[in-house]
């Protein structure tokens, strides 16, 4: 008891600013049994709560494939400028999230945006699922680099000039060596960039993509902000209950994964 | 918002690759990351009626609500930073040298803030607030949450942005307490005499200069762009200015995008640098 003193204030911090939250979301999606939770599995909730898991897997999957090219791109350039401009690039882009890359979106694909003018693209064409995503690659493909390029790193060439030496094409070189060593870093990029797409509220928000793509976390906002009936707060807490669910469920993939692919890199 | 450090080392050029592959990767994703910059900036400095000008840059610094707002930004991050580290650096400091137990507690709950997203928590904690505020209404700590909740400076915010910037915190101060043996250090300066002030003052935090200085980097990163949690709970910093002033002045908040990618590339600038400074000493 006294040994640990100093962790005291950060673990009672914790327990009142993350446990009464967690609590209060329980209790709250609860208050009616579990009418309230059913009432978020149905309709234009249920639509929402789809879209943004569609939306997510999408990103996930395009953002990991794209990204895990472009770090191949770079990691085998001789050109070592190339690399460390990408990569720091990469550490910048991803974490710029949030307001300003709606609007850098907006500036160039809205309606009024100025390579939209250029291609003539119908109006709206930005607020669509597709126009979402190609949002959300902007800082996926950028996490993806970042996470893939040590593993790529860590492809010994000698395996590549082994499996050539030994009769093989390139093609049997990445499915039968590469693929499977980058196989758990890849899966835990998924479920990365998943995750991060899944939670993004600000971007969507500041686009405005709610009337056209609504997605759970706008559904969340709505309710709580009280431009619906008053009431709906629980509807709320259920369905950050339904999202913290979801965002569990794939953490339960992503955290074995993660120490499996460190244990590869060492 | 994920922070991911680049320790990758190069490696030499792995013999004949098709050069023509990697020349159109890099083109395509050149293309994609960098049209919109040239576009975003094209629009603050282009319209149809006044042609090409940089107005929306000097015109931005007294906007109405800029500076009540980055004001406000500036002062949650300091105060987020100081807090983050007075509750972070001893519990890290004691989990190892007495307590190496709570270590796996520790690690949780430094991991938890990026499995929940931001909204679902904010929804959460909102709501505790208000309760908190009905079941303390009777007794004079009313006025201190009252206060608490002030739109000049909400403090309940700070709580909910230090629980945000718990994992990268955590992460950070980690990776600086890995490079010194801090038990040794300790050990010696107590034998010598000094007191545990003295000690953490003078031996532990000199040393970690490097790592706190790269936590405080980043968590002004973040509570700088934060819009979520701010929003929900009625607050006006930056961000939510920003989109505030978005529906009549498209410009102005395009410009404000421009200027913030740019704060944010030189922040985590400063964090890299830091980090290397610390691997190298």
């Amino acid at each position: 008891m006294k040994r640990s003193l100093g962790a005291w204030p950060l673990l009672l911090f914790t327990a009142l600013a993350f446990g009464a939250p967690a609590v209060v979301m329980v209790t709250g999606a609860f208050d009616r049994g579990t009418e309230t939770l059913a009432l978020t599995m149905q309709g234009g909730y249920l639509l929402a709560l789809l879209n943004s898991v569609k939306l997510s897997a999408v990103v996930a999957v395009l953002g990991a494939v794209l990204g895990t090219v472009l770090a191949q791109a770079i990691v085998t350039s001789p050109w070592k400028p190339l690399r460390e401009g990408v990569l720091t690039a990469s550490g910048v882009l991803a974490n710029f999230g949030g307001v300003p890359l709606a609007f850098f979106w907006v500036a160039t694909l809205g309606n009024s945006g100025l390579v939209s003018g250029l291609l003539g693209l119908p109006s709206g064409a930005l607020y669509s699922f597709w126009g979402l995503a190609l949002v959300y690659l902007y800082f996926s493909v950028p996490l993806m680099v970042l996470v893939i390029a040590p593993a790529l790193d860590g492809l010994k060439p000698q395996w590549r000039e082994a499996a050539l030496n030994n009769g093989a094409t390139a093609w049997h070189y990445w499915r039968y060596v590469g693929l499977p060593v980058l196989a758990p870093g890849l899966l835990g990029g998924v479920v990365l960039l998943f995750g991060s797409a899944f939670a993004a509220y600000a971007t969507a928000a500041a686009m405005g993509a709610g009337t056209v793509l609504p997605l759970i976390t706008l559904k969340i906002a709505a309710a709580l902000s009280g431009d619906v009936q008053t009431g709906f707060e629980n509807v709320g807490l259920a369905l950050s209950l339904d999202m913290v669910l979801v965002a569990a469920l794939v953490m339960a993939v992503y955290l074995p994964l993660q120490r499996r692919s460190t244990k590869w890199l060492q | 918002m994920v922070a991911v450090a680049t320790t990758a080392e190069p490696i030499a050029a792995r013999g004949e690759m098709p050069r023509l592959w990697r020349g159109v990767v890099l083109a395509l994703a050149g293309l994609y990351f960098l049209v919109p910059l040239g576009a975003a900036f094209w629009f603050t400095a282009y319209n149809r009626v006044t042609g090409f000008s940089l107005a929306p840059y000097a015109e931005l610094w007294s906007a109405e609500g800029f500076w009540s707002s980055l004001l406000l930004s500036l002062g949650l991050a300091a105060a987020t930073i100081a807090l983050v580290l007075l509750l972070m650096l001893p519990a890290m400091i004691t989990v190892r040298l007495a307590a190496p137990r709570l270590r796996p507690v520790l690690e949780i709950i430094c991991t938890l803030p990026l499995v929940i997203p931001p909204i679902a928590f904010v929804a959460g904690y909102s709501r505790s607030v208000a309760l908190a505020q009905d079941l303390v209404a009777p007794t004079p700590f009313w006025a201190t949450l009252t206060a608490m909740r002030s739109t000049t400076f909400p403090a309940v915010l700070v709580f909910a942005y230090v629980i945000l910037v718990l994992p990268f915190v955590y992460r950070s101060l980690d990776a600086g307490l890995r490079t010194m043996d801090l038990r040794t250090m300790v050990e010696a300066a107590r034998n010598l005499g000094a007191s545990w002030p003295h000690v953490m003052f003078r031996v532990i935090i000199p040393n970690l200069r490097s790592a706190l200085a790269s936590a405080a980097f980043l968590s002004l990163a973040l509570v700088l762009g934060e819009y979520t949690m701010a929003s929900i709970m009625g607050y006006r910093p930056f961000a939510v200015w920003i989109v505030s002033i978005s529906g009549s002045k498209g410009q102005l908040s395009v410009a404000v995008s421009v200027l913030s990618l740019l704060l944010t590339w030189l922040l985590l600038l400063l964090v890299s640098r830091g980090t290397n400074r610390g691997r190298q000493a």
